[in-house]
């Protein structure tokens, strides 16, 4: 009974599959150079930060591994002092910064991911319950929304740290540091979601399909999270991968700030700052190799989101 | 609650509705908009009840407050002698089951992310809790046999079907509840020539074999002519003429109606000279005093201008009016 319905399922799976490459969306992706490069670049990083642990040389987290004696190390190109089992250099600890950086890029990724996570749950209801409800709950979450927008994210998130820093000592807050980063972030850009499917659900509420809905007698939760939420999801899609562009980039400003990451964990912006310090004393490489990765991927992602945002919107067709 | 033959399925009283407040606190006034004023229908169980009128003069507001879309904001509206525009969301559930509704638009009446089947079986999982997987699919099948579209649609999304078709799946899905009672607004005003008359014989269809109850909005007369067993006219959110279809084809009485109908094209070229009105429709937010036609009225009189006339029997047919009553038209 279950082994030809999977069968069926699994049919069914790869003509979706097939269908769906050769769709439009998937043409018109080949066809772009710049995005096809950006999503490469993108997945490399990703895969490269989820699989470090199996790539990286060496464990940065483990105390026994590092040597003091290997200390600021220069990239191997350099050929008077390059070491060959440091591919770019090592750190003032003597950790290996290949390794650092994949570690780093995975706690960045990982802080952006989830705070995009949180402030999408967050921002999709209150848009929806604003959208669909109106009147007062609506007026409350806009104005809500207009006031937390008055504020920089950053300054917020700077408060809000550094009261927790002093408030639970900086031992403690560094186990915690990953815990308030996303916390922080994912709650100080929820508006940006919830007015942009607001918008959205202002259009489809007086759609006929709602009210043939309405009609035959659903509740408001289930026609907003299963009839309208569906037909906001192109726009949430395009705001998502600029948003986790956006959170990475606050959680490198804030590590850099001192408020982030903690040194035995960085994050790429801890990686930034903590070597901000031995800038001026010739070891560049601390910097500058993760404030490149950063850029890279930062740079990917957003190029990604300018692409879906032009694919998804029919009114910009570019040929 | 059961309905004798007396009680009439569904019950029009007094109905009022207007859109827009005076404002209040950070909220900008708006015009009011009186898009209905005093109406009050009766639908008998089996009738095909058509309400006319041209754009803006209150048709699908009334339809929607019949269904329940927008309360009306006075007047009440009764079920088989029970109220309904009172209830709260769950006591009206067990009526939302009888009286189900066809759209304009079959563009958009069908959520473009769900499949024919998902939509199709929504009605029967909000009202059949504990209906089987395979009873809902006999059942989705059983009614689009009904309608005439093929059940292997199912999968399918609805962009991938024409007007006619998708209006078949909107009609497929109000009758998914066996309900007693269908409201169509415009349903076929969307649709090609050629498939109005298919989409037209799958509804008379449904209405033989279901024993429904039709309120059907339209502005297009022929079809009122084919489809309806009475007809009730309005104008600027009031009714002005009430008939069986037959006696409004026949003698129409009102000026509006006499007005209406001598507009419609004969083949024989005798409607040439039809009845040319002069003006315009009125703004609803600023209704004229005593009878709402009477701008455009040639029989308006000074009692026309001042007093606003309610439905009478006068003749074969019911009529708003006073130059009927005194026999002046």
């Amino acid at each position: 009974m279950g082994k030809p319905h999977s069968e069926v399922s699994g049919a069914k799976i790869m003509t979706r599959i097939k269908s769906f490459l050769n769709s439009d969306f998937v043409y018109r992706f080949r066809k772009d150079k710049v995005a096809v490069v950006s999503l490469g670049i993108v997945l490399v990083l990703v895969l490269s930060a989820v699989l470090a642990p199996l790539i990286s040389p060496f464990d940065p987290y483990d105390l026994k591994s590092i040597d003091i004696m290997d200390s600021e190390i220069p990239p191997v190109w350099d050929e008077n002092d390059g070491d060959e089992r440091f591919l770019l250099g090592t750190d003032p600890q003597g950790r290996d910064m290949l390794s650092t950086i994949l570690y780093g890029m995975r706690i960045s990724l990982m802080i952006g991911f989830f705070a995009v996570l949180l402030q999408g749950i967050l921002g999709v209801t209150i848009g929806l319950l604003s959208g669909y409800l109106g009147g007062k709950i609506d007026a409350f979450f806009m104005r809500l929304a207009d006031i937390q927008l008055s504020f920089s994210t950053l300054m917020v998130a700077i408060i809000t740290l550094a009261i927790f820093q002093a408030a639970f000592g900086a031992e403690l807050y560094s186990k915690l540091a990953i815990f308030m980063l996303i916390l922080v972030i994912g709650i100080a850009e929820w508006p940006q979601y919830a007015r942009t499917v607001r918008a959205s659900v202002l259009a489809e509420k007086h759609k006929e399909y709602v009210d043939a809905a309405r009609v035959i007698g659903m509740s408001p939760a289930r026609i907003m999270f299963r009839h309208i939420f569906p037909n906001t999801l192109s726009p949430i899609l395009v705001i998502s991968t600029i948003q986790v562009a956006n959170a990475i980039i606050s959680e490198a400003a804030l590590s850099f700030l001192g408020l982030g990451m903690p040194v035995n964990q960085p994050s790429l912006g801890s990686l930034i700052s903590s070597g901000f310090e031995y800038i001026f004393s010739g070891s560049w490489w601390i910097t500058v190799i993760p404030s490149f990765f950063l850029v890279l991927l930062i740079l990917s992602i957003n190029l990604l989101g300018d692409w879906l945002r032009d694919a998804l919107n029919p009114k910009l067709y570019k040929d | 609650m059961t309905g004798s033959s007396d009680t009439p399925l569904v019950n029009i009283l007094n109905v009022e509705k207007t859109f827009g407040d005076g404002g209040g606190f950070l909220s900008t006034a708006q015009p009011i908009v009186k898009a209905l004023n005093n109406v009050s229908l009766s639908i008998e169980k089996g009738d095909s009840f058509c309400l006319v009128g041209e754009s803006g003069c209150g048709k699908s507001t009334l339809a929607r407050t019949v269904i329940g879309l927008n309360p009306p904001s006075k007047g009440e509206i009764h079920y088989q002698g029970t109220r309904i525009d009172s209830l709260s969301a769950k006591e009206r559930q067990p009526f939302k089951r009888k009286m189900q509704m066809i759209f304009q638009n079959p563009y958009a009446s069908l959520n473009p992310r769900m499949t024919v089947a998902q939509i199709l079986e929504e009605p029967l999982k909000i009202h059949e809790k504990g209906m089987s997987k395979g009873a809902i699919k006999q059942k989705v099948e059983e009614v689009m046999v009904s309608v005439g579209n093929d059940p292997a649609w199912g999968p399918r999304y609805p962009h991938e079907f024409s007007g006619g078709q998708r209006q078949r799946i909107s009609i497929a899905r109000a009758l998914m509840l066996d309900p007693e009672f269908v409201v169509a607004d415009e349903p076929i005003s969307a649709l090609d020539v050629s498939i109005q008359a298919q989409v037209l014989n799958v509804m008379m269809d449904a209405q033989e074999k279901r024993n429904l109850t039709y309120l059907f909005i339209t502005h297009d007369l022929s079809i009122v002519e084919h489809f309806g067993s009475k007809v009730a006219v309005m104008y600027l959110g009031t009714v002005c003429e009430l008939a069986d279809v037959k006696d409004l084809f026949d003698a129409p009485r009102h000026p509006y109606t006499q007005a209406l109908l001598s507009a419609i094209p004969k083949m024989d070229g005798s409607g040439v000279n039809h009845i040319k009105m002069s003006g315009e429709v009125p703004t609803a937010m600023d209704l004229p005093s005593g009878c709402v036609f009477h701008p455009r009225c040639p029989y308006a009189n000074e009692r026309c201008r001042r007093d606003i006339p309610t439905l009478a029997d006068n003749g074969n047919t019911k009529t708003a009016c006073f130059a009927v009553e005194e026999g002046r038209v």
